[in-house]
């Protein structure tokens, strides 16, 4: 039997994050998903340990500047389209509101540091979810395309096709395809 | 950019080709380490004894001697343990039903070969970007289709 599992990414990372920081012994404090102040001194061995920990689960501790700004631009991005209710209609609004930069600002930053432009990587996301969407079988394509704030179905379908080469349908036609093939 | 480079494997048995691939992914942007092998039976040896160090792509050519890649791609995607390799069918003649049964037995990317270099290095850097952002998030692998 197959079980369909919902994740909250920001609910499990936040508890592993406690958890490792919890065996370390150290006084910290978390302030936002993505940030953690340590409230005491600790040595560059303890600081190796800590990174160490955190490397196992995926988890990085990140040096630069930079890459922090990106790092939170992304996680801005997942947390928009990951949400329950119907997208924000206009991702540089929010993302300039939530980041309390210039669009223009956050988007060269961006391009810079990363492989691709946030658009694409909006893009992607969407499509990332709409994958999921369509692989829990829950909705059909004109439900999700309604949940993705597409102005249409066939606007949904073309965005999907433009990034992934395959309709919605064919999609989750080779994922059911799949699956039996799994169950023989 | 403090970002690790993407490990490549491509098993095509033509030198032509082999030389192709190879120039195309050095006109991309992004961090690249390739390396190769000339048949299935090659492939199928180079996995089993890969360990930690799995690539994350791999370029699988269907006609291959020794062992054609439509079977290596079963055997493949029969070991869980090599579900994160993300594999890349590269060809020229397949029928739509072929090409949707390569990604039903678990190929993520087919690209239909283009005619000019410039169209093969725009796919490759598609591939590549898209191998890359799944390989630092955590979308669900088996969710990455791509057809070029």
């Amino acid at each position: 039997m197959i079980l369909f599992i919902k994740f909250d990414i920001t609910a499990i990372c936040k508890k592993i994050l406690q958890q490792q920081l919890d065996n370390s012994e150290i006084d910290y404090s978390i302030l936002s998903f993505g940030e953690v102040e340590i409230r005491e001194t600790i040595s560059d061995e303890k600081l190796k340990e800590l990174k160490a920990s955190l490397n196992n689960y995926s988890i990085e501790i990140v040096e630069s500047q930079k890459s922090i700004m990106v790092q939170k631009i992304k996680d801005a991005i997942l947390e928009m389209i990951f949400m329950e209710e119907k997208l924000p209609l206009k991702t540089s609004i929010y993302l300039a509101e939530k980041l309390n930069q210039t669009y223009n600002y956050l988007s060269i930053l961006f391009s810079n540091v990363t492989y691709t432009s946030i658009e694409a990587y909006v893009m992607m996301q969407k499509t990332e979810r709409a994958k999921q969407l369509l692989a829990t079988n829950d909705m059909n394509v004109s439900e999700i395309a309604s949940k993705l704030n597409y102005s249409s179905t066939a606007h949904f379908s073309t965005q999907f096709k433009n990034v992934t080469g395959l309709t919605p349908t064919q999609f989750l036609r080779i994922i059911t395809k799949r699956r039996s093939l799994d169950n023989i | 950019m403090d970002t690790e480079p993407l490990i490549i494997l491509v098993a095509e048995d033509d030198e032509n080709d082999r030389l192709l691939i190879t120039d195309a992914l050095n006109e991309l942007k992004t961090k690249t380490i390739v390396h190769f092998v000339y048949d299935g039976v090659e492939l199928m040896n180079y996995l089993a004894k890969a360990d930690n160090n799995l690539p994350h792509l791999l370029f699988l050519d269907l006609n291959m001697p020794r062992k054609n890649g439509f079977e290596c791609l079963k055997e493949i995607r029969q070991n869980t343990q090599w579900n994160d390799l993300a594999i890349v069918i590269l060809s020229t003649s397949l029928s739509e039903t072929d090409i949707e049964n390569t990604l039903v037995n678990g190929a993520n990317v087919y690209i239909n070969k283009p005619n000019t270099f410039d169209a093969l290095v725009a796919a490759l850097h598609k591939v590549v970007t898209t191998a890359y952002t799944y390989q630092n998030t955590f979308f669900n692998k088996s969710n990455f289709l791509l057809r070029l």
